[in-house]
């Protein structure tokens, strides 16, 4: 689904390197999780995915089923199937969280050449899925992430995932900021998207996560690259020795 | 009290007497023609505003003042007009003359509605203890001459005093026929005690047009004002509003600008009942060579007393906006509740605004505060919209509106807020076709 090939990236405005060279290959249905210490690039990496600015591919290539994403505006993207839940998720003074999501909704339908969701579909989802998530009308109501507590902002997050319905799911530190009990609500909200067609990149600090988004394969960054890749028992391995002894490994 | 008066600068007083010797007293009532005659001695007294004056620092007032209005070019708007859908009496002026033929039959339950030029000729008390009455009061501690220019010379206008709750809106609609027409219109509202009255505005009035709107509202009275300026492009426009509120009065005003070389909207607010409210608002949206000037004075000298001020301006392509605004809260109006927050939206980088928010405060039981901003759009919401979809040109709409959300959300009436938010859309949609 998603194949990330000699990623390089570095800051617009200075020449620093971030990204030096990432391979990553990610299956159908499949959820990678990604670790590492601070400022590895893990961030970056989420955001050249989503295509924000301030950040030039220096080199590499990122397809999407085939498709060159690098080249693609962030709302085409989007429309062609990545989402990324922020780690920080922005608050919008003055637009209302339903509106936000049905203008997402619609287009994305819109630039896919589908029929517009209507707004009484709309209501009937959305309802059902916010239910789900412990969203109540109140919050549906408010304008975007403005006076959310982080957990309400992450729920949020997952909610607009579970509404668009994307392919490739890529979440930058969903668990920051959640206490358990709002871990486990999301962890579920993520757990009801897996499927078949849609695959995920978990990026985390923390193996608890991992605990509850089960994932088939686990890559160490460090310093703009993949260093090791393994299993869940690779997590575990983090959790137990820290960093210090497979970043000497691989010096 | 003459000898008082500071000598104006030469070039004042030449601009002062160029202005007065292009215009004619009208004749009228006796009470009329001495309300003038005073009205011109204020003129003279400040002389007429001056770029070097700092109540006009931001804003050339030049051709406000020459004694020839600059002509403007006749704007067609294929749009249907603000307003229409809403259930209202019409009172059309054309070029700043009233047209009785295009206007409502002015019958209007809980309402007397008279022109001003009849109310002139006669002795209608109410009127004649109001004309140039605010606008006098609102002389000081700030001299507003083209107000008092408009208390000598305006023979056009309508006077209004509600008297109970007025069964729909009344419209005072402006069409510009004339490239030199230059209106000067006064309109004279008093609600008296518990009634209730909503006016609406909207039109291109003249080339030059000078407006003034005197508004007394007695004990527990209502006035809702919803005005729309715009959208064309030429226009030079000078406006005051002066407001007194009794106990419990009630005082909510809203303008909408689109565009127009030189709008300068003035508003002059005071505070002399307790307990009463005076919200005053305004979105504006301008593109191009466009000067917008909001400038407000709001007095408290009562107690318990709530005055809001929320200006919004979205700028580009060489847009200024510039808002001067003060509360001033005079000794013993305490558990005064003051708030002004005035925000320009600037589009691109040769936009600007200019901003000088004041408070005076001379009670120490009261919560006032301002706050005033100028920012580009925000490009980390701009992102987090795009990443979920939204093109960038829909996504630079929606975060437009929603900015301009908290002007538009002091407009009680939905079905008007609704009309209004819809001229800010079209705008939007049209800057995106050229």
């Amino acid at each position: 689904m998603l194949e990330i090939k000699n990623l390089h990236v570095k800051l617009e405005e200075e020449e620093k390197q971030i990204l030096k060279g990432v391979n990553l290959s990610i299956g159908a249905g499949e959820v990678h999780a990604i670790m590492g210490p601070n400022g590895s690039g893990k961030s970056t990496l989420s955001y050249v995915l989503a295509g924000r600015n301030g950040y030039v591919v220096t080199d590499g290539e990122v397809t999407l089923d085939d498709a060159d994403i690098l080249e693609m505006d962030p709302e085409e993207r989007a429309a062609a199937g990545i989402f990324l839940a922020f780690q920080y998720p922005v608050e919008i003074p003055g637009v209302g969280n339903m509106t936000f999501l049905r203008t997402a909704i619609n287009s994305q339908r819109k630039a896919r050449g589908e029929e517009e969701m209507s707004a009484t579909e709309f209501l009937k989802v959305v309802r059902a899925k916010a239910k789900s998530l412990q969203i109540d009308a109140e919050m549906l109501k408010r304008p975007v992430n403005v006076g959310f507590s982080g957990g309400e902002k992450k729920r949020n997050e997952i909610l607009q995932m579970a509404m668009l319905e994307p392919k490739m799911c890529v979440l930058d530190e969903t668990d920051s900021g959640l206490d358990v009990d709002a871990m486990k609500l999301v962890s579920e909200g993520v757990n009801a998207l897996r499927d078949a067609g849609r695959s995920f990149l978990v990026i985390t600090h923390y193996q608890r996560l991992l605990d509850h988004i089960k994932p088939d394969f686990v890559h160490i960054m460090a310093n703009g690259r993949i260093i090791k890749t393994g299993g869940p028992e690779l997590a575990l391995e983090v959790e137990h020795n820290g960093y210090a002894d497979l970043l000497e490994e691989t010096a | 009290m003459a000898a008082t008066v500071k000598k104006q600068p030469q070039v004042k007083i030449d601009a002062t007497e160029a202005r007065l010797s292009a215009l004619s007293l009208p004749e009228g009532a006796g009470w009329a023609n001495a309300a003038r005659a005073q009205a011109v001695v204020r003129v003279r007294d400040a002389g007429l505003p001056h770029r070097r004056d700092e109540y006009w620092r931001y804003t050339q007032p030049d051709t406000l003042v020459v004694p020839q209005a600059p002509s403007a070019a006749l704007f067609d708007a294929d749009e249907v007009p603000l307003f229409d859908t809403i259930d209202r009496v019409k009172l059309v002026f054309v070029d700043g003359v009233f047209d009785a033929d295009a206007s409502d039959d002015p019958a209007l339950g809980g309402v007397e509605i008279s022109l001003l030029s009849d109310a002139m000729d006669r002795d209608i008390h109410w009127a004649r203890d109001l004309y140039g009455v605010l606008e006098t009061n609102g002389q000081t501690p700030v001299a507003r001459p083209l107000a008092a220019l408009n208390t000598g010379y305006a023979t056009q206008g309508i006077c209004i005093r509600a008297t109970g709750r007025a069964a729909k809106p009344v419209n005072l609609i402006y069409l510009h026929k004339s490239e030199t027409s230059d209106a000067i219109l006064h309109h004279v509202i008093k609600i008296e005690a518990g009634a209730d009255l909503t006016l609406l505005e909207n039109g291109p009035a003249a080339a030059r047009c000078n407006k003034c709107l005197e508004v007394d509202i007695a004990d527990g009275g209502a006035f809702h004002h919803v005005r729309g300026q715009g959208r064309d492009h030429e226009r030079r426009a000078v406006t005051h509003v002066f407001a007194r509120l009794a106990a419990n009065a009630v005082f909510k005003s809203f303008t909408l600008t689109v565009n127009g070389v030189l709008t300068r909207n003035e508003a002059v607010i005071e505070f002399v009942g307790d307990n009463a409210k005076a919200h005053i608002a305004g979105a504006c949206a301008g593109d191009g060579t466009f000067v917008h000037d909001d400038t407000v004075f709001v007095t408290h000298d009562a107690e318990h007393c709530e005055s809001r001020q929320v200006f919004k301006k979205v700028l580009r392509n060489g847009a200024t906006g510039v808002f001067q605004g003060k509360i001033l809260v005079k000794q013993g109006a305490q558990k005064t509740d003051g708030y002004q927050l005035s925000q320009a939206l600037l589009l691109d980088e040769d936009s600007q605004f200019l901003a000088k928010p004041e408070l005076e405060i001379y009670a120490d039981d009261v919560v006032c505060s301002h706050g005033s901003t100028t920012g580009a759009i925000d490009d980390e919401g701009l992102f987090y919209l795009r990443s979920r979809g939204v093109p960038e040109d829909a996504a630079t709409d929606l975060l437009v509106l929603a900015f301009l959300a908290e002007a538009i959300q002091e407009i009680e009436d939905e079905a008007i807020a609704d009309d209004i938010l819809s001229r800010l859309e079209q705008w939007l949609a049209r800057r995106k076709k050229s």
